[in-house]
Protein backbone atom coordinates (compact mmCIF):
# COMPACT_ATOMS: atom_id res chain seq x y z
CA UNK A 1 0.00 0.00 0.00
CA UNK A 2 2.54 2.21 1.18
CA UNK A 3 6.29 1.57 -0.57
CA UNK A 4 9.35 4.01 0.41
CA UNK A 5 12.31 3.28 -1.37
CA UNK A 6 15.84 4.40 -0.70
CA UNK A 7 14.91 7.86 0.74
CA UNK A 8 17.67 10.20 0.96
CA UNK A 9 16.98 13.59 3.03
CA UNK A 10 19.69 16.18 4.20
CA UNK A 11 19.06 19.22 5.52
CA UNK A 12 20.73 22.61 4.41
CA UNK A 13 22.74 20.39 1.81
CA UNK A 14 25.56 22.10 1.27
CA UNK A 15 26.11 24.53 4.22
CA UNK A 16 28.10 24.43 7.56
CA UNK A 17 24.88 23.55 8.90
CA UNK A 18 24.01 20.51 6.64
CA UNK A 19 22.03 17.60 8.91
CA UNK A 20 21.58 14.03 7.19
CA UNK A 21 17.59 13.15 8.30
CA UNK A 22 17.22 10.44 6.39
CA UNK A 23 19.83 7.47 4.82
CA UNK A 24 18.46 5.44 2.07
CA UNK A 25 15.33 4.40 3.89
CA UNK A 26 13.00 1.62 2.62
CA UNK A 27 9.75 0.92 4.06
CA UNK A 28 7.09 -1.05 2.56
CA UNK A 29 3.37 -1.36 4.38
CA UNK A 30 0.73 -3.95 3.14
CA UNK A 31 -2.72 -3.28 2.96
CA UNK A 32 -3.82 -3.04 6.71
CA UNK A 33 -0.56 -2.68 8.43
CA UNK A 34 -0.28 -0.71 11.13
CA UNK A 35 3.47 0.43 11.79
CA UNK A 36 4.78 2.11 14.92
CA UNK A 37 8.26 4.01 14.56
CA UNK A 38 10.65 5.08 17.57
CA UNK A 39 13.67 6.59 18.41
CA UNK A 40 15.33 9.31 19.48
CA UNK A 41 15.48 12.87 18.77
CA UNK A 42 16.53 13.90 15.73
CA UNK A 43 16.30 10.38 14.53
CA UNK A 44 14.80 11.14 11.54
CA UNK A 45 10.56 9.83 12.39
CA UNK A 46 9.24 12.95 12.02
CA UNK A 47 10.84 13.69 8.97
CA UNK A 48 10.03 10.28 7.61
CA UNK A 49 6.23 10.78 8.42
CA UNK A 50 6.53 14.58 6.59
CA UNK A 51 8.76 12.81 3.35
CA UNK A 52 5.84 10.46 3.33
CA UNK A 53 3.08 13.54 3.97
CA UNK A 54 4.89 15.77 0.87
CA UNK A 55 5.02 18.54 3.41
CA UNK A 56 8.38 17.60 2.80
CA UNK A 57 10.83 16.77 -0.73
CA UNK A 58 12.99 13.91 -0.26
CA UNK A 59 16.59 14.85 -2.10
CA UNK A 60 16.13 11.08 -3.81
CA UNK A 61 14.54 8.42 -3.62
CA UNK A 62 10.30 7.40 -4.35
CA UNK A 63 7.11 7.36 -2.63
CA UNK A 64 4.53 5.35 -3.65
CA UNK A 65 0.93 4.85 -2.49
CA UNK A 66 -1.54 1.79 -3.49
CA UNK A 67 0.72 2.03 -7.01
CA UNK A 68 0.60 5.19 -7.59
CA UNK A 69 4.15 7.36 -7.33
CA UNK A 70 3.59 10.78 -5.70
CA UNK A 71 6.90 11.77 -5.27
CA UNK A 72 6.24 14.89 -7.62
CA UNK A 73 2.99 15.40 -5.99
CA UNK A 74 3.14 18.59 -2.62
CA UNK A 75 1.09 17.78 0.28
CA UNK A 76 -2.51 19.14 -0.55
CA UNK A 77 -2.15 16.69 -4.07
CA UNK A 78 -0.87 14.01 -1.62
CA UNK A 79 -3.66 14.38 0.60
CA UNK A 80 -6.54 12.29 -1.18
CA UNK A 81 -4.54 9.46 -0.10
CA UNK A 82 -3.11 10.22 2.84
CA UNK A 83 -4.76 11.62 6.27
CA UNK A 84 -2.85 12.65 9.04
CA UNK A 85 -2.95 13.71 12.66
CA UNK A 86 -0.13 16.07 13.91
CA UNK A 87 1.16 16.39 17.64
CA UNK A 88 -0.18 19.86 18.17
CA UNK A 89 -3.97 19.08 19.24
CA UNK A 90 -5.00 22.79 17.71
CA UNK A 91 -2.83 21.57 14.44
CA UNK A 92 -5.58 19.75 13.19
CA UNK A 93 -8.67 21.15 12.98
CA UNK A 94 -10.03 24.75 12.25
CA UNK A 95 -10.50 26.56 15.95
CA UNK A 96 -13.06 29.07 14.59
CA UNK A 97 -15.29 26.71 12.98
CA UNK A 98 -17.68 24.71 14.03
CA UNK A 99 -17.49 20.78 14.39
CA UNK A 100 -19.79 20.09 12.27
CA UNK A 101 -18.47 22.34 9.73
CA UNK A 102 -14.59 20.86 10.41
CA UNK A 103 -16.35 17.18 9.40
CA UNK A 104 -17.55 18.16 6.78
CA UNK A 105 -14.72 19.80 5.69
CA UNK A 106 -12.64 16.43 6.46
CA UNK A 107 -15.62 14.22 4.40
CA UNK A 108 -14.19 16.21 1.51
CA UNK A 109 -10.88 15.35 1.31
CA UNK A 110 -9.31 15.47 -1.60
CA UNK A 111 -12.50 16.29 -3.72
CA UNK A 112 -13.60 19.09 -6.20
CA UNK A 113 -15.30 21.63 -3.48
CA UNK A 114 -17.66 23.66 -5.19
CA UNK A 115 -21.26 25.33 -4.13
CA UNK A 116 -22.87 22.51 -2.69
CA UNK A 117 -24.32 23.58 1.37
CA UNK A 118 -21.43 22.26 3.49
CA UNK A 119 -23.07 20.83 6.36
CA UNK A 120 -26.60 19.05 4.60
CA UNK A 121 -29.31 17.36 7.21
CA UNK A 122 -28.00 13.66 6.00
CA UNK A 123 -24.29 15.11 6.63
CA UNK A 124 -25.03 16.39 10.20
CA UNK A 125 -26.45 12.38 11.00
CA UNK A 126 -23.65 11.03 9.79
CA UNK A 127 -21.60 13.31 12.24
CA UNK A 128 -23.83 12.56 15.29
CA UNK A 129 -23.37 8.99 14.98
CA UNK A 130 -19.72 9.19 14.15
CA UNK A 131 -19.43 11.54 17.37
CA UNK A 132 -21.21 9.16 19.46
CA UNK A 133 -19.19 6.40 18.88
CA UNK A 134 -16.35 8.63 20.03
CA UNK A 135 -18.10 8.86 23.36
CA UNK A 136 -16.85 12.48 24.04
CA UNK A 137 -20.08 14.03 24.50
CA UNK A 138 -19.38 15.80 21.24
CA UNK A 139 -22.84 14.53 19.54
CA UNK A 140 -24.80 17.16 21.39
CA UNK A 141 -22.15 20.28 20.47
CA UNK A 142 -22.26 20.04 16.36
CA UNK A 143 -22.61 23.81 16.08
CA UNK A 144 -19.89 24.88 18.71
CA UNK A 145 -16.56 26.21 17.52
CA UNK A 146 -13.69 23.88 18.22
CA UNK A 147 -11.72 26.49 19.87
CA UNK A 148 -13.94 25.21 22.61
CA UNK A 149 -12.99 21.90 23.21
CA UNK A 150 -10.16 20.31 25.67
CA UNK A 151 -7.31 19.67 24.00
CA UNK A 152 -8.20 15.54 24.33
CA UNK A 153 -11.75 16.03 22.62
CA UNK A 154 -9.76 18.20 19.47
CA UNK A 155 -6.96 15.44 19.33
CA UNK A 156 -10.14 12.80 19.15
CA UNK A 157 -11.96 15.19 16.74
CA UNK A 158 -9.05 15.10 14.79
CA UNK A 159 -8.55 11.45 14.68
CA UNK A 160 -11.97 11.13 13.57
CA UNK A 161 -11.36 13.99 10.81
CA UNK A 162 -8.39 12.38 9.69
CA UNK A 163 -10.08 8.56 9.18
CA UNK A 164 -13.53 8.61 8.26
CA UNK A 165 -13.27 9.65 5.04
CA UNK A 166 -11.20 6.32 4.89
CA UNK A 167 -7.77 7.51 3.21
CA UNK A 168 -5.55 5.06 2.19
CA UNK A 169 -2.55 5.56 4.39
CA UNK A 170 -2.87 7.16 8.01
CA UNK A 171 -0.17 8.73 9.21
CA UNK A 172 0.23 9.68 13.22
CA UNK A 173 2.39 12.33 14.30
CA UNK A 174 3.16 11.86 18.10
CA UNK A 175 -0.47 12.65 18.41
CA UNK A 176 -0.58 11.56 21.93
CA UNK A 177 2.39 13.01 23.05
CA UNK A 178 1.04 16.66 23.97
CA UNK A 179 -2.04 15.18 25.93
CA UNK A 180 -1.85 14.13 29.96
CA UNK A 181 -1.94 10.59 30.76
CA UNK A 182 -5.27 9.82 30.98
CA UNK A 183 -6.39 11.74 27.45
CA UNK A 184 -3.34 10.13 25.94
CA UNK A 185 -5.19 7.04 26.93
CA UNK A 186 -8.46 7.80 25.49
CA UNK A 187 -6.58 8.70 22.20
CA UNK A 188 -4.48 5.58 22.16
CA UNK A 189 -7.57 3.51 22.54
CA UNK A 190 -9.80 5.39 19.80
CA UNK A 191 -6.90 5.30 17.42
CA UNK A 192 -6.89 1.32 18.05
CA UNK A 193 -10.58 1.43 17.57
CA UNK A 194 -10.83 3.40 14.25
CA UNK A 195 -7.83 1.56 12.70
CA UNK A 196 -9.58 -1.49 13.27
CA UNK A 197 -12.38 -0.64 12.36
CA UNK A 198 -11.52 0.72 8.27
CA UNK A 199 -8.73 -1.58 8.34
CA UNK A 200 -6.60 1.75 7.96
CA UNK A 201 -2.87 1.23 6.85
CA UNK A 202 -0.94 2.99 9.57
CA UNK A 203 2.36 4.55 10.01
CA UNK A 204 2.66 5.98 13.65
CA UNK A 205 5.43 7.57 14.84
CA UNK A 206 5.93 8.22 18.62
CA UNK A 207 8.55 7.97 21.46
CA UNK A 208 6.62 6.58 24.03
CA UNK A 209 7.73 2.86 23.82
CA UNK A 210 5.35 1.44 25.89
CA UNK A 211 2.51 3.06 23.46
CA UNK A 212 4.68 1.60 20.33
CA UNK A 213 4.74 -1.73 21.81
CA UNK A 214 0.73 -1.77 22.78
CA UNK A 215 -0.10 -0.19 19.67
CA UNK A 216 0.42 -1.60 15.73
CA UNK A 217 1.46 -4.77 14.23
CA UNK A 218 4.74 -3.85 13.29
CA UNK A 219 7.53 -2.14 15.21
CA UNK A 220 10.61 -0.08 13.66
CA UNK A 221 13.28 1.45 14.97
CA UNK A 222 15.17 4.22 13.62
CA UNK A 223 18.88 5.97 14.79
CA UNK A 224 20.33 8.94 12.68
CA UNK A 225 18.19 8.68 10.00
CA UNK A 226 18.56 4.57 9.55
CA UNK A 227 15.91 1.94 10.00
CA UNK A 228 17.54 -0.19 12.78
CA UNK A 229 15.24 -2.74 13.91
CA UNK A 230 12.35 -3.80 11.69
CA UNK A 231 9.78 -6.42 13.97
CA UNK A 232 6.99 -7.89 12.41
CA UNK A 233 3.57 -8.46 14.67
CA UNK A 234 5.30 -12.03 16.03
CA UNK A 235 8.70 -10.39 17.13
CA UNK A 236 7.10 -7.55 18.24
CA UNK A 237 4.49 -9.23 20.55
CA UNK A 238 7.48 -10.90 22.39
CA UNK A 239 9.08 -7.72 22.38
CA UNK A 240 9.35 -5.65 25.89
CA UNK A 241 10.30 -2.07 26.80
CA UNK A 242 13.50 -3.36 28.41
CA UNK A 243 14.32 -5.40 25.29
CA UNK A 244 14.00 -2.26 23.54
CA UNK A 245 15.97 -0.41 25.52
CA UNK A 246 18.87 -3.04 24.96
CA UNK A 247 18.38 -2.95 21.15
CA UNK A 248 18.46 1.21 21.87
CA UNK A 249 21.94 0.85 23.57
CA UNK A 250 22.91 -1.69 20.99
CA UNK A 251 22.81 0.52 18.31
CA UNK A 252 23.98 3.85 20.07
CA UNK A 253 27.13 1.52 20.80
CA UNK A 254 27.47 0.56 17.55
CA UNK A 255 27.59 3.94 16.75
CA UNK A 256 30.16 5.08 19.22
CA UNK A 257 32.49 1.78 17.50
CA UNK A 258 32.14 3.46 14.49
CA UNK A 259 33.25 6.61 15.71
CA UNK A 260 36.43 5.17 17.13
CA UNK A 261 37.45 2.84 14.32
CA UNK A 262 37.63 6.63 11.96
CA UNK B 1 -28.61 62.37 7.66
CA UNK B 2 -30.02 60.12 5.45
CA UNK B 3 -27.53 60.90 2.80
CA UNK B 4 -24.73 59.41 5.53
CA UNK B 5 -26.80 55.96 5.93
CA UNK B 6 -27.55 55.91 2.07
CA UNK B 7 -23.59 56.16 1.99
CA UNK B 8 -23.35 53.76 4.45
CA UNK B 9 -25.46 51.10 2.61
CA UNK B 10 -23.26 51.69 -0.66
CA UNK B 11 -19.92 51.49 1.23
CA UNK B 12 -21.10 48.31 3.31
CA UNK B 13 -20.44 46.91 -0.21
CA UNK B 14 -17.24 47.54 -0.08
CA UNK B 15 -16.80 46.71 3.97
CA UNK B 16 -18.03 43.26 2.84
CA UNK B 17 -14.94 42.99 0.39
CA UNK B 18 -12.73 43.76 3.16
CA UNK B 19 -14.06 41.29 5.56
CA UNK B 20 -13.40 38.68 3.04
CA UNK B 21 -9.71 39.23 2.79
CA UNK B 22 -9.23 40.90 6.58
CA UNK B 23 -11.40 38.45 8.41
CA UNK B 24 -11.69 35.24 6.64
CA UNK B 25 -8.39 34.76 4.69
CA UNK B 26 -6.59 37.16 7.77
CA UNK B 27 -5.35 39.17 5.04
CA UNK B 28 -4.67 43.01 5.17
CA UNK B 29 -5.37 43.61 1.83
CA UNK B 30 -4.11 47.04 0.47
CA UNK B 31 -5.21 46.52 -2.99
CA UNK B 32 -8.23 47.91 -1.93
CA UNK B 33 -7.37 52.00 -2.20
CA UNK B 34 -6.54 51.17 -5.78
CA UNK B 35 -8.99 48.34 -6.47
CA UNK B 36 -12.12 51.12 -5.13
CA UNK B 37 -11.05 53.47 -8.07
CA UNK B 38 -10.54 51.22 -10.84
CA UNK B 39 -14.09 50.24 -10.45
CA UNK B 40 -15.59 53.91 -10.67
CA UNK B 41 -12.94 54.51 -13.30
CA UNK B 42 -13.84 51.50 -15.61
CA UNK B 43 -17.70 52.54 -14.73
CA UNK B 44 -17.51 56.08 -15.50
CA UNK B 45 -15.48 55.83 -18.94
CA UNK B 46 -18.13 53.01 -19.96
CA UNK B 47 -21.24 55.27 -19.17
CA UNK B 48 -19.93 58.12 -20.62
CA UNK B 49 -19.20 56.29 -23.86
CA UNK B 50 -22.87 54.78 -23.62
CA UNK B 51 -22.58 51.33 -21.86
CA UNK B 52 -25.35 50.66 -19.59
CA UNK B 53 -24.81 51.24 -16.09
CA UNK B 54 -25.43 47.91 -14.93
CA UNK B 55 -23.37 45.97 -17.85
CA UNK B 56 -20.76 49.54 -16.68
CA UNK B 57 -21.49 48.00 -13.41
CA UNK B 58 -20.29 44.30 -13.64
CA UNK B 59 -17.37 45.56 -15.82
CA UNK B 60 -16.70 46.90 -12.53
CA UNK B 61 -16.88 43.72 -10.78
CA UNK B 62 -14.45 42.38 -13.53
CA UNK B 63 -11.59 44.98 -12.93
CA UNK B 64 -11.88 44.38 -9.56
CA UNK B 65 -11.62 40.53 -10.06
CA UNK B 66 -8.41 41.00 -11.87
CA UNK B 67 -6.97 43.34 -9.41
CA UNK B 68 -7.11 40.87 -6.57
CA UNK B 69 -6.23 38.20 -9.04
CA UNK B 70 -2.63 40.15 -9.08
CA UNK B 71 -2.21 40.82 -5.27
CA UNK B 72 -2.89 36.84 -4.38
CA UNK B 73 -0.46 35.61 -7.47
CA UNK B 74 2.52 38.59 -6.42
CA UNK B 75 1.60 36.59 -2.54
CA UNK B 76 1.23 33.07 -3.42
CA UNK B 77 3.31 32.35 -6.19
CA UNK B 78 5.78 35.34 -6.17
CA UNK B 79 5.85 35.16 -2.12
CA UNK B 80 5.74 38.00 -1.65
CA UNK B 81 4.63 39.42 2.06
CA UNK B 82 1.10 40.06 1.80
CA UNK B 83 1.12 43.77 3.09
CA UNK B 84 3.95 44.54 0.26
CA UNK B 85 2.16 42.43 -2.60
CA UNK B 86 -1.36 44.67 -1.90
CA UNK B 87 0.14 48.22 -2.09
CA UNK B 88 2.76 47.34 -5.49
CA UNK B 89 -0.88 46.29 -7.02
CA UNK B 90 -2.43 49.32 -5.58
CA UNK B 91 0.56 51.66 -6.53
CA UNK B 92 0.08 49.62 -10.39
CA UNK B 93 -3.40 50.79 -10.74
CA UNK B 94 -2.91 54.29 -10.15
CA UNK B 95 -1.57 54.42 -13.09
CA UNK B 96 -3.63 51.94 -15.34
CA UNK B 97 -6.53 54.07 -13.52
CA UNK B 98 -5.39 57.02 -14.88
CA UNK B 99 -4.98 54.87 -17.83
CA UNK B 100 -8.11 53.63 -17.87
CA UNK B 101 -9.95 57.45 -17.52
CA UNK B 102 -7.45 59.54 -19.17
CA UNK B 103 -7.44 62.37 -17.17
CA UNK B 104 -7.79 62.65 -13.58
CA UNK B 105 -11.96 63.23 -13.13
CA UNK B 106 -14.60 62.23 -15.04
CA UNK B 107 -18.01 63.93 -14.71
CA UNK B 108 -21.57 61.79 -14.69
CA UNK B 109 -23.75 64.34 -14.23
CA UNK B 110 -25.87 64.17 -17.46
CA UNK B 111 -25.31 60.64 -18.32
CA UNK B 112 -28.12 58.20 -17.04
CA UNK B 113 -26.60 56.32 -13.89
CA UNK B 114 -28.15 53.84 -11.82
CA UNK B 115 -29.61 56.16 -9.36
CA UNK B 116 -31.09 58.13 -11.86
CA UNK B 117 -34.65 56.79 -11.60
CA UNK B 118 -34.25 57.55 -7.87
CA UNK B 119 -33.18 60.99 -8.42
CA UNK B 120 -35.85 61.89 -10.93
CA UNK B 121 -38.57 60.54 -8.54
CA UNK B 122 -37.00 63.00 -6.14
CA UNK B 123 -35.85 59.71 -3.71
CA UNK B 124 -32.39 60.44 -2.54
CA UNK B 125 -32.65 61.13 1.03
CA UNK B 126 -35.68 59.28 1.39
CA UNK B 127 -36.24 56.10 3.73
CA UNK B 128 -37.63 54.83 0.49
CA UNK B 129 -33.99 55.00 -0.95
CA UNK B 130 -32.90 54.14 2.27
CA UNK B 131 -34.65 50.61 2.02
CA UNK B 132 -33.80 50.09 -1.67
CA UNK B 133 -29.85 50.35 -0.67
CA UNK B 134 -30.11 48.68 2.40
CA UNK B 135 -32.54 45.52 0.16
CA UNK B 136 -29.25 45.78 -2.03
CA UNK B 137 -26.67 45.72 0.73
CA UNK B 138 -28.87 42.47 2.23
CA UNK B 139 -28.88 40.94 -0.93
CA UNK B 140 -25.43 40.80 -1.03
CA UNK B 141 -24.75 40.02 2.61
CA UNK B 142 -27.00 37.24 1.86
CA UNK B 143 -24.94 35.80 -1.12
CA UNK B 144 -21.65 35.99 0.96
CA UNK B 145 -22.96 34.32 3.84
CA UNK B 146 -24.22 31.76 1.72
CA UNK B 147 -21.24 31.27 0.12
CA UNK B 148 -18.99 30.98 3.02
CA UNK B 149 -21.41 27.88 3.99
CA UNK B 150 -20.61 25.99 0.91
CA UNK B 151 -17.85 23.60 0.30
CA UNK B 152 -15.90 25.94 -1.13
CA UNK B 153 -16.77 28.46 1.19
CA UNK B 154 -15.74 26.22 4.27
CA UNK B 155 -12.68 25.14 2.43
CA UNK B 156 -11.49 29.66 1.97
CA UNK B 157 -12.77 30.09 5.62
CA UNK B 158 -10.20 27.38 7.06
CA UNK B 159 -7.76 28.97 4.78
CA UNK B 160 -7.52 32.18 6.92
CA UNK B 161 -8.68 29.55 10.38
CA UNK B 162 -5.31 27.33 9.90
CA UNK B 163 -3.85 26.92 7.00
CA UNK B 164 -1.59 23.40 7.53
CA UNK B 165 -5.13 21.99 8.36
CA UNK B 166 -7.03 22.51 5.56
CA UNK B 167 -3.92 21.80 2.82
CA UNK B 168 -4.32 18.03 5.19
CA UNK B 169 -7.30 17.64 3.26
CA UNK B 170 -6.57 18.38 -0.18
CA UNK B 171 -7.37 22.32 -0.51
CA UNK B 172 -4.89 24.26 -2.63
CA UNK B 173 -4.57 27.08 0.06
CA UNK B 174 -2.59 29.72 -2.88
CA UNK B 175 -5.95 29.24 -4.80
CA UNK B 176 -8.04 29.92 -2.00
CA UNK B 177 -6.27 33.26 -1.26
CA UNK B 178 -6.18 34.36 -4.99
CA UNK B 179 -9.90 33.44 -5.07
CA UNK B 180 -10.74 35.28 -1.82
CA UNK B 181 -8.81 38.24 -3.12
CA UNK B 182 -10.65 38.34 -6.21
CA UNK B 183 -13.99 38.03 -4.96
CA UNK B 184 -13.12 40.97 -2.13
CA UNK B 185 -11.75 43.28 -4.90
CA UNK B 186 -14.02 42.82 -7.66
CA UNK B 187 -17.10 43.82 -4.33
CA UNK B 188 -14.48 47.09 -3.59
CA UNK B 189 -14.66 48.08 -7.37
CA UNK B 190 -18.58 47.78 -7.43
CA UNK B 191 -18.78 49.65 -4.32
CA UNK B 192 -16.48 52.15 -6.13
CA UNK B 193 -18.45 52.02 -9.22
CA UNK B 194 -21.62 52.67 -7.16
CA UNK B 195 -19.87 55.78 -5.38
CA UNK B 196 -18.94 57.57 -9.04
CA UNK B 197 -22.68 57.08 -10.15
CA UNK B 198 -23.87 57.95 -6.87
CA UNK B 199 -21.77 61.39 -6.57
CA UNK B 200 -21.53 62.14 -10.10
CA UNK B 201 -17.87 61.78 -10.55
CA UNK B 202 -14.67 59.28 -11.03
CA UNK B 203 -11.85 60.78 -9.42
CA UNK B 204 -8.38 59.70 -9.72
CA UNK B 205 -7.99 60.27 -5.42
CA UNK B 206 -11.25 58.31 -4.30
CA UNK B 207 -10.05 55.59 -3.78
CA UNK B 208 -7.46 56.64 -0.62
CA UNK B 209 -8.21 55.63 2.67
CA UNK B 210 -10.56 53.03 1.73
CA UNK B 211 -9.18 49.91 2.77
CA UNK B 212 -9.17 52.41 6.74
CA UNK B 213 -12.67 52.86 5.92
CA UNK B 214 -13.63 49.18 5.28
CA UNK B 215 -11.41 47.95 8.46
CA UNK B 216 -13.06 50.70 10.71
CA UNK B 217 -16.51 49.43 9.07
CA UNK B 218 -15.36 45.88 10.14
CA UNK B 219 -14.10 46.09 13.57
CA UNK B 220 -16.74 49.42 14.82
CA UNK B 221 -19.50 46.78 13.52
CA UNK B 222 -17.83 43.40 15.12
CA UNK B 223 -16.77 45.18 17.99
CA UNK B 224 -20.87 46.17 18.81
CA UNK B 225 -22.12 42.32 17.55
CA UNK B 226 -19.20 40.27 18.01
CA UNK B 227 -18.63 37.71 15.28
CA UNK B 228 -20.41 33.96 16.90
CA UNK B 229 -21.78 33.15 13.32
CA UNK B 230 -21.09 34.27 9.75
CA UNK B 231 -24.17 35.79 9.20
CA UNK B 232 -23.77 38.31 12.53
CA UNK B 233 -20.14 38.91 11.20
CA UNK B 234 -21.02 39.88 8.13
CA UNK B 235 -24.36 41.83 9.43
CA UNK B 236 -22.24 43.14 11.92
CA UNK B 237 -20.08 44.69 9.16
CA UNK B 238 -22.96 46.37 7.16
CA UNK B 239 -23.81 47.78 10.34
CA UNK B 240 -20.61 49.22 11.17
CA UNK B 241 -19.99 50.69 7.76
CA UNK B 242 -23.47 52.55 8.18
CA UNK B 243 -22.04 53.24 11.90
CA UNK B 244 -19.14 54.79 10.53
CA UNK B 245 -21.07 56.96 7.74
CA UNK B 246 -22.93 58.38 10.62
CA UNK B 247 -19.95 59.02 13.18
CA UNK B 248 -18.22 60.93 10.56
CA UNK B 249 -21.80 62.77 9.60
CA UNK B 250 -21.88 63.95 12.75
CA UNK B 251 -18.28 65.06 13.39
CA UNK B 252 -18.99 67.17 10.30
CA UNK B 253 -22.03 68.01 11.78
CA UNK B 254 -20.02 69.66 14.74
CA UNK B 255 -18.19 71.88 13.01
CA UNK B 256 -14.82 69.47 12.62
CA UNK B 257 -12.49 70.32 9.24
CA UNK B 258 -13.57 67.99 6.28
CA UNK B 259 -9.83 67.93 5.34
CA UNK B 260 -8.94 66.11 8.87
CA UNK B 261 -11.15 63.44 8.28
CA UNK B 262 -8.63 61.33 7.17
CA UNK B 263 -6.98 61.82 10.39
CA UNK B 264 -10.19 60.71 12.19
CA UNK B 265 -10.54 57.64 10.37
CA UNK B 266 -7.35 56.62 11.05
CA UNK B 267 -7.18 57.40 14.98
CA UNK B 268 -10.99 55.54 15.11
CA UNK B 269 -9.67 52.66 13.60
CA UNK B 270 -6.98 52.55 16.20
CA UNK B 271 -9.27 52.92 19.10
CA UNK B 272 -11.16 50.22 17.93
CA UNK B 273 -8.22 48.46 18.00
CA UNK B 274 -6.32 49.18 21.11
CA UNK B 275 -8.89 49.94 23.76
CA UNK B 276 -10.41 46.16 23.71
CA UNK B 277 -6.97 45.60 24.65
CA UNK B 278 -7.29 47.59 28.13
CA UNK B 279 -8.35 46.13 31.31
CA UNK B 280 -11.75 47.88 31.71
CA UNK B 281 -12.54 47.00 28.37
CA UNK B 282 -11.79 43.39 28.69
CA UNK B 283 -13.59 43.03 32.03
CA UNK B 284 -16.91 44.57 29.63
CA UNK B 285 -15.73 41.95 27.12
CA UNK B 286 -15.85 39.16 29.72
CA UNK B 287 -18.68 40.31 31.06
CA UNK B 288 -20.29 40.22 27.88
CA UNK B 289 -18.81 36.82 26.72
CA UNK B 290 -20.23 35.38 29.95
CA UNK B 291 -23.31 36.32 28.83
CA UNK B 292 -23.35 34.68 25.69
CA UNK B 293 -21.36 31.33 27.35
CA UNK B 294 -24.68 31.50 29.51
CA UNK B 295 -26.68 31.29 26.73
CA UNK B 296 -24.80 28.83 25.02
CA UNK B 297 -25.24 26.77 28.19
CA UNK B 298 -28.84 26.73 28.63
CA UNK B 299 -28.68 25.97 24.79
CA UNK B 300 -26.57 22.72 25.39
CA UNK B 301 -28.82 21.91 28.34
CA UNK B 302 -32.44 22.32 26.05
CA UNK B 303 -30.89 20.03 23.90
CA UNK B 304 -29.37 17.19 26.01
CA UNK B 305 -33.35 17.56 27.36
Amino acid sequence: MLRVENVDMTFAAGTVNARVALRDVSLHLAPGDFVTVIGSNGAGKSTLLNVVAGSLRADSGTITVDGRDVTRLNDHQRARYIGRVFQNPAAGTAPHMSIEENLAMALERGQRRGLRWGVSKAKRERFREELTALEQGLDVRLEDWVTLLSGGQRQALSLLMATFSEPKILLLDEHTAALDPQRAALVSRLTSEIVDRFGLTTLMVTHNMDQALRLGKRLVMMHEGRIVLDLDHEQKSRMTVKGLLAEFEKVKGGDLDDSLLQ
Amino acid sequence: MMTAVELGLIYAVMALGVYLTFRILDFPDLTVDGSFTTGASITAVSIVSGVPPLLATGMAFGGGLAAGVVTGLLHTKGRINGLLAGILTQIALYSINLRIMGKANVALLRETTLFTPLREAGLTGTWLSVGILLAVAVAILAAIVWFLHTDLGLAMRATGDNPDMIRSFGVNTDNQKILGLALSNGLVAVCGALIAQFQGFADIGMGIGMIVAGLASVIIGQALLGRSSIAIAAGAVVLGSVMYRVVIQLALMAGLNPNDMKLISAVLVVLALVLPQWKGFARMGGAMRGRIASLTDTAIVEKEG
